[in-house]
């Protein structure tokens, strides 16, 4: 295996599967929210470590844009289920991050890696040395 | 396996295209056989959804890999739903023949 290095710096993962509410008046609503890994990160450098956007983009190795956009997407969902009493489910990993876009540190060519493919290396210069990005 | 490269022109000596719904030329590329063809990107001049008629074009051809500059929202679901490898370059300057022998 090649290395895989993230560009998220902040390794550690959401400490829970869900949330679920109860108690609630109308009965538990249909459906649920899905909260990506890197938007439970956003919301954390945010507003639990009190970061502003410029240091938190730096930690995530994005650009302040990309942070705003995941930041502004995770509080959404977030208020979704408050709203309408829905459960809410931490997804992350690879394997259920919809765009998995990789970027070579050697060419700096940015590329996808699909499921079935068996060579992680840089399509275009074969080095291994590759990232995990947001795209 | 098939590559496909987006052209500026329908020669290995040609230019990449940083297009891609919108490159005036696609390359392909076979490992296999090492052939090499081109053809014109006839939704390079459409009114709307170019990616997207691209995206559909690479499907058909059955092509594995897609190298390109940047790739709209539409075609990035679509090839990663038929889960075709999309590479993107940012530098122009490169032919159409450095790239290929890149790959190999
Ligand atoms: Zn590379």
């Amino acid at each position: 295996m090649p290395r895989r290095r993230r560009a998220r710096k902040v390794v550690e993962p959401p400490s829970f599967k869900g949330y679920r509410p109860y108690g609630t008046i109308n009965g538990r609503r249909e459906g649920r929210v899905e909260l990506h890994y890197e938007e439970y990160e956003a919301i954390k450098l945010a507003d639990y470590d009190l970061m502003n956007h410029q240091e938190a983009s730096g930690i995530m190795d994005v650009s302040r844009a990309t942070f705003a956009r995941v930041y502004e997407t995770a509080r959404r969902k977030i208020a979704k289920a408050l709203v309408e009493g829905k459960e809410i489910v931490s997804v992350y990993g690879n394997a259920h991050l919809e765009n998995d876009w990789f970027e070579c540190t050697d060419c700096k060519s940015k590329f996808t890696i699909p499921s079935e493919l068996l060579d992680k290396s840089c399509p275009l210069c074969k080095s291994t040395s590759i990232k995990n990005i947001l795209h | 396996m098939k590559t496909l490269i987006t052209s500026k022109g329908d020669s290995t000596d040609s230019f990449f295209d940083l297009r891609f719904g919108r490159g005036k030329y696609f390359c392909i590329h076979d490992s296999e056989t090492g052939n090499i063809e081109f053809i014109e990107n006839l939704n390079a001049e459409a009114q709307g959804g170019a990616g997207t008629k691209t995206a559909e074009k690479v499907i058909e051809l059955g092509v594995k890999k897609v190298i390109s500059g940047d790739f709209g929202p539409k075609a990035k679901d679509l090839l990663m739903k038929f889960k075709i490898q999309m590479v993107m370059i940012t530098d122009s300057n490169k032919t159409v023949m450095e790239i290929i022998k890149s790959l190999s």
